[in-house]
């Protein structure tokens, strides 16, 4: 789980930062650049198929938890106060990840999937800059795109941390940098996100 | 003081249990958590009932034998204390008080409120011990052993066994305890010819036991009566995954 969490932390810096090039307002051309890239290179494409390996490595692994987990506790208390020894988004782990996950199916089918279909049948790219001022001009999609990010905020304010904890990665002298690492990250990256839709549908990208 | 209870009542480990209504009347808000079910039984037996059954011993803090899931929270809701050491006057007059017991498939319950903990005691069989000769009393004084190390390896032997951790635990997870039962053993030279082995047969046999598995959320922390500390859980991870590893 803390393995694939963070091989899946590293694409998110690689998504936020490339789809930060919108704001360079050239019109898409540093993001289409970019774009074309990573939807045509050779080694690209390699590690893509490595990214749903992980994907689904992360989401079967979380099933086999959630399954155990449950099965280890066949009988429930009657009466639980959690939230008086925990996090409610540590113990929410699996909703959170239903919830964004849920989330990459429509998130995959507004952009990569149109994409790859028109390569597979055409041989050429769609403008995704194009796809993404369509896309964004709806603002329910602007809030579902933030609701996500949200969603995506406190599923990292526990994984980023969690994920060295359970490989063993810890220790007194470094623990305060990990948190404080993991909960500007779980802030910073889904907030650059959650940036994109918004801008997009106040036209402050062009 | 007066309270509202509801008690888990089950016959013995193959029949269905549920919580009974009791009421307690007269209790002085100084008496500990078990001699007000020492009032209880004691009513219930002047009535001709069944006394509740609950697991106790040294009633000091330190055998971890008694348990109780109360009202919400393994040992109740006093930070860093055992059932025998919570008191009375933690509840309000006239408050409900919810009694459970443990609640794990690795601790069936055997009556009412006892559970039986012995995979625990599997674990530690599996290699909670040292067997190499580490020579007389003297040669323990002549080991050169860092303080820092010391001290670590005291809090996490500082661990009663009593299951807390297990039933905090939303995943029903016994990895604090038997991550702190690894740590006082591998921070010490004495547990060092045995640290790859032990970590691997110690976790295989807590998963066969049928505990769930660590997700980080610290609940196991928060309420165990010794503190043990979650770092425990990392270090553990850190010796099984280096001992898979290496392991031949």
């Amino acid at each position: 789980m803390g393995l694939t969490g963070l091989f899946l932390i590293c694409f998110l810096v690689v998504h936020a930062g490339i789809n930060a090039c919108m704001w360079f307002n050239d019109g898409g051309k540093t993001f289409t650049f970019y774009a074309h890239f990573m939807g045509t290179n050779f080694i690209v494409h390699f590690i893509e198929a490595g990214l749903f390996a992980g994907l689904l490595l992360h989401i079967v692994d979380g099933l086999l938890l959630w399954k155990q987990n449950r099965d280890a506790r066949p009988v429930k208390y009657a009466y639980s106060n959690p939230g008086a020894n925990s996090t409610w988004y540590s113990r929410s782990m699996g909703i959170l990840g239903s919830l964004l996950l849920i989330f990459l199916i429509i998130h995959l089918k507004d952009f990569w999937g149109p994409n790859r279909l028109n390569q597979i049948m055409t041989g050429e790219e769609r403008n995704t800059f194009e796809m993404m001022q369509e896309e964004f001009s709806n603002i329910f999609v602007v809030i579902l795109y933030c609701c996500a990010c949200f969603a995506l905020f406190w599923h990292l304010l526990h994984g980023f941390q969690s994920a060295f904890q359970s490989l063993g990665l810890n220790n007194v002298k470094y623990n305060k940098v990990i948190e404080v690492a993991g909960t500007v990250f779980a802030i910073v990256v889904p907030f650059i996100f959650a940036l994109m839709p918004i801008s997009m549908y106040f036209k402050l990208v062009h | 003081m007066k309270y509202n209870l509801k008690v888990w009542r089950q016959k013995n480990s193959k029949s269905e249990g549920k919580l009974v209504d009791y009421t307690i009347d007269s209790i002085n808000p100084d008496m500990s958590f078990l001699e007000m079910l020492d009032v209880l039984n004691d009513n219930l037996v002047r009535k001709g009932e069944d006394p509740i059954a609950f697991d106790h011993d040294c009633r000091e803090g330190i055998c971890g034998m008694c348990s109780l899931h109360i009202s919400g929270r393994a040992h109740g809701p006093q930070h860093a204390a055992t059932t025998c050491q919570l008191y009375m006057r933690s509840f309000k007059d006239g408050g409900t008080i919810y009694i459970e017991p443990w609640r794990a498939k690795s601790f069936p319950v055997i009556k009412d409120l006892v559970t039986d903990r012995s995979a625990f005691d599997r674990i530690i069989a599996a290699g909670g011990f040292v067997s190499v000769n580490t020579g007389q009393a003297q040669d323990a004084n002549n080991l050169p052993i860092e303080q820092a190390h010391a001290e670590k390896a005291m809090d996490a032997a500082a661990c009663i066994g009593c299951g807390a951790c297990v039933a905090a635990c939303p995943n029903s997870a016994a990895m604090l305890f038997v991550s702190a039962k690894i740590s006082q053993l591998a921070l010490l030279p004495q547990g060092g010819p045995e640290r790859n082995i032990r970590a691997i047969n110690m976790v295989n046999q807590m998963d066969a036991e049928g505990f769930g598995n660590c997700t980080n959320i610290g609940a196991c922390e928060a309420e165990c009566p010794k503190e043990i500390k979650l770092t425990n859980i990392a270090r553990m991870n850190r010796e099984y995954l280096l001992a898979s590893l290496i392991n031949e």
